[in-house]
């Protein structure tokens, strides 16, 4: 059964207020979660003032600036500040993004930041991913060549080739990034996250499923083929609406349960 | 300090779970979906109490008449009008679920549009069985 309520120890208190040391010429309010491993505490929600004209346009730059003059113990993933590599994801004003992406103008208000939801926290705004990661392995994310299919150790070394045509058919499945603001915006990934797949990892699963080069397209279609890995997608499009690549991992899974239903 | 296999394990243990329904913002299609399986639900419910009618006729006037007592007040009307709601709404957004699983009309501006779509259907039937039936 799902349980809607967070547990006793992931309820979220109230935290510290940082103010701005000189009065700034347009303040900006972040609210932001936080929580340290090592002091037996609860979550608390800290707030910083910071001055959007010394600052960078991205909620991002807001974060680093934070990090680097104010408060040096908040703790976040990034890298590329670019949206290509996926680590700054998180939920910016209830919505889950990338932070290099999302524009702090867009945000009218104070702007609330909390880790990717329903998921167990590392420290501050990053989750433990590591149970996406593993049921990312399980749809086996790589090309896979049987050797019954024609391909005998001989034309193994030979190229193979795939027709722009053919190509077109992975397009709006390979950028994916692999932030999961998708899978961890679903509300059936929520409440079935043990055995749900959830959207990114289905959409890898696409990916893998639709390239001709790839000869195990059944057998990766009867695997995924289970009530609780694939069917939990009641078409909810939370995963559509938030991917921070314009991707859309509902309309991907659809296939699948089609391609499922007409190939098996 | 140094952090020992004990240490770390209760660390892990401890983790909380990010906060989930509370901060996400509500997102429109999200509420669709939820409202099929209410009005999913809703109906079910409202199939027994139709069987429990019949029973009520099966069994002859005597027992219709308490029937007819309660069917005259307002409560009731508001079930059936709620009723008829979930009828429609079901029906409609049934409509769309079935197309969606041809993996038909599932961008997410066509989405919302649909959505709309069956909102209104769902409100005009209702005031067509309410007042013109």
């Amino acid at each position: 059964m799902a349980q809607f309520r967070l547990p006793s120890n992931s309820k979220i208190t109230k935290g510290r207020h940082y103010s701005s040391k000189n009065i700034p010429e347009s303040p900006k309010k972040l609210v932001i979660y936080r929580w340290d491993p090592e002091d037996n505490k609860n979550p608390r929600l800290d707030s910083y003032e910071i001055d959007q004209s010394k600052c960078g346009p991205m909620v991002l730059d807001a974060l680093m600036k934070i990090k680097n003059e104010i408060d040096s113990t908040l703790t976040f993933r990034r890298s590329c500040r670019e949206g290509v590599c996926g680590s700054c994801a998180m939920n910016i004003d209830g919505v889950n993004t990338l932070a290099c992406l999302k524009s702090m103008s867009d945000v009218k208000k104070d702007i609330k930041i909390y880790p990717l939801p329903h998921m167990r926290v590392v420290k501050d705004l990053v989750p433990d991913l590591s149970k996406a990661y593993e049921q990312l392995a399980s749809i086996k994310p790589w090309l896979e060549r049987s050797k019954s299919n024609g391909n005998n150790s001989d034309n193994s070394k030979k190229e193979t080739k795939q027709s722009p045509k053919d190509r077109e058919k992975l397009d709006g499945k390979w950028e994916c990034v692999l932030c999961f603001c998708c899978t961890t915006s679903c509300p059936s990934y929520w409440w079935n996250g043990d055995e749900y797949l959830g959207p990114a990892v289905l959409l890898q699963a696409a990916r893998w499923v639709n390239d001709s080069r790839d000869t195990e397209r059944k057998k990766r279609l009867s695997e995924i083929n289970d009530s609780l890995k694939l069917y939990r997608c009641h078409s909810i499009m939370n995963c559509t609406r938030s991917c921070p690549k314009g991707l859309n991992p509902a309309k991907e899974i659809a296939s699948l349960k089609k391609a499922i239903v007409t190939e098996l | 300090m140094y952090i020992t296999i004990k240490h770390l394990n209760k660390m892990l243990d401890n983790r909380p779970l990010s906060p989930h329904l509370s901060i996400h913002k509500p997102v429109l299609t999200a509420l669709f979906s939820i409202s099929h399986r209410i009005t999913g639900i809703g109906l079910s419910i409202g199939s027994v109490l139709i069987s429990i009618w019949f029973l009520f006729i099966n069994l002859g006037p005597n027992y219709f008449s308490y029937f007819e007592i309660f069917s005259k007040s307002i409560f009731f009307k508001i079930i059936l009008i709620f009723w008829t709601v979930g009828i429609f709404y079901h029906l409609f957004n049934g409509c769309r679920k079935l197309y969606w699983s041809f993996g038909i009309g599932m961008e997410l501006s066509t989405v919302y549009r649909s959505g709309y779509a069956v909102l209104f259907l769902t409100l005009i039937s209702t005031v067509i069985v309410w007042l013109v039936l």
